[in-house]
């Protein structure tokens, strides 16, 4: 999942500045989970745009904004209204954005930040528990994850600012990750997996398979 | 005799920080170092200490060294990748910089520039194993250098950690990557501290204990609160509120930590933060 975080409304204004009418897009994805771009965000956004004196010549809420020919065919649907805006606004992830972009030749603006793939998958829903780092080490680590629980996402242990609560002294709202995997370990008896020294990691297994950002993709697209 | 032989020799040793200035005005700090000459056996260069931006550790440390002062240059993995760092410990190499201590770092949000990007790329484990490398003449991908360095290597323990053994843990790695010394968190609590050191006897690695000169009855509390591993007593607390002369208060406190860490440990570590031109003060009322 595509975490997204609506941004301020001011910078919003700002992106739409003098473009009068626009024509609105929402996602029941991702955005819709993020509780930041489904039917009731779309809605509100309309309001506070006429608040703001703009014309909202219509608004479409797609299935899955990041399927592209899906987005097609939407905005076909609802050709009038957007070919009476001066511009899209698009409250999801940067893939729907691009999306919408990519479909109509109109200024597509974004109303959302994405801030994660978030690890939040599945049914577990709540915090953040993968980074998708393409180097696992849940197995010296409890199964708690060091990258996500830790602020500085340390492999090698507490950095000694785990506070009397146990939390971390960056953020007191958050409990310290190397102590859960200090305690989880102590209760499997293997305390042992402590010692092991990890070397630096190796970021390039971060990056996305280079094929994934190769143009020559987006140049099949076209058409 | 230098800081590495003094400790390798079983001496006492004492160990002060300076902390660089905010701009390239270096006059002040370089007065706090010559009060310290003679003083201390090294002197602590700390790296964009709290994430506050300011002159950097190399440089100054650099600038002790042509004083004839030993540094100890403080490298932290917040602000560099495994690039740069290595880079700089070639550099610190080259100028003749001889101690190294390894840290992990604070996080970038707690300083003046909350908007940097915090790097981690390595921690203070992992950044002791590339000295270590880089000492055995390849750098951290195995690559053969052109002329290795020369390091003595320390790395800092907080004994207040939660929990102790954690950091304990933490200690024996740095060691197995090549921490040769250890400066400690501040200590101010005589007996937890003999307790730790009791735990971390069989590790048989020097330990200077850390000292933060206490300002006021205000910056204690505000430790005891904000900095994880520091319990200020509160009896000391009480010593500072009613304190007629601070200054005096705080250096008698000081003095008699060293006093009585000094059968505890193999040295001390002294954070003045501040109150650099203290420090001899200090060393004076401990008669070292």
């Amino acid at each position: 999942m595509l975490l997204s975080q609506q941004k301020p409304i001011e910078e919003i204004l700002k992106s739409l500045e003098g473009e009068m009418k626009v024509f609105v897009l929402g996602c029941k994805g991702c955005a819709e989970a993020s509780g930041t771009g489904g039917t009731p965000q779309v809605l509100e956004m309309k309001a506070t745009l006429e608040k703001n004196g703009k014309t909202v010549t219509g608004y479409s809420v797609v299935d899955f904004l990041c399927q592209k020919a899906l987005v097609q065919s939407r905005l076909r649907g609802k050709a009038k209204e957007v070919k009476a805006a001066d511009s899209l606004l698009v409250l999801t992830c940067g893939v729907g954005v691009q999306a919408v972009a990519t479909v109509n030749a109109k200024v597509t603006h974004p109303a959302c930040n994405t801030i994660s793939l978030g690890g939040i998958r599945g049914e577990w829903q709540g915090a953040e528990r993968c980074r998708e780092c393409g180097d696992c080490v849940l197995d010296s680590t409890g199964g708690i994850c060091p990258l996500t629980s830790c602020s500085k996402s340390l492999l090698n242990g507490a950095c000694g600012g785990t506070t009397q609560e146990g939390k971390c002294e960056v953020d007191a709202e958050m409990d310290c990750g190397w102590l859960l995997i200090y305690q989880r370990l102590e209760k499997l008896g293997r305390l042992d997996k402590l010692l092991t020294v990890h070397e630096g990691k190796d970021h390039s297994k971060e990056m996305p398979p280079k094929g994934l950002r190769h143009s020559v993709h987006w140049a099949l697209e076209e058409g | 005799m230098g800081f590495q032989e003094s400790l390798t020799a079983g001496k006492f040793v004492v160990t002060s920080e300076i902390g660089p200035p905010k701009g390239t005005r270096v006059e002040e700090m370089l007065a706090d170092a010559e009060l310290l000459r003679g003083r201390v056996d090294a002197i602590n260069v700390t790296d964009l200490q709290s994430s506050v931006m300011r002159l950097g550790s190399l440089a100054v440390c650099h600038l002790l060294k042509e004083r004839g002062i030993d540094p100890i240059f403080q490298v932290t993995c917040r602000d560099r990748n495994r690039l740069a760092l290595q880079a700089d410990l070639l550099s610190a190499a080259v100028l003749g910089i001889r101690n190294v201590l390894a840290l992990t770092g604070d996080y970038a949000s707690l300083g003046d520039h909350p908007q940097a990007k915090p790097v981690f790329d390595l921690d203070s484990v992992s950044l002791l194993g590339v000295v270590k490398k880089l000492q055995g003449g390849t750098d951290m991908a195995g690559n053969a250098l052109q002329g290795a360095p020369k390091f003595f290597v320390g790395a800092v323990v907080n004994p207040g950690g939660n929990p102790p053994e954690a950091q304990i843990i933490k200690m024996e790695k740095k060691m197995k990557e090549g921490a040769s010394f250890f400066q400690t968190q501040g200590v101010y609590d005589i007996p937890a501290f003999e307790k730790f050191m009791k735990k971390v006897a069989p590790l048989k690695v020097p330990v200077l204990a850390g000292i933060i000169l206490l300002k006021s009855a205000g910056m204690a509390r505000f430790m005891n609160k904000n900095v994880a591993g520091v319990f200020v007593p509160e009896p000391l607390i009480q010593r500072m509120a009613k304190a007629e002369d601070r200054v005096k208060t705080s250096i008698e406190i000081a003095a008699a930590l060293i006093q009585g860490l000094k059968g505890l440990c193999q040295g001390i570590h002294l954070m003045p933060i501040g109150w650099e031109s203290k420090v001899p003060l200090v060393l004076d009322a401990a008669k070292i």
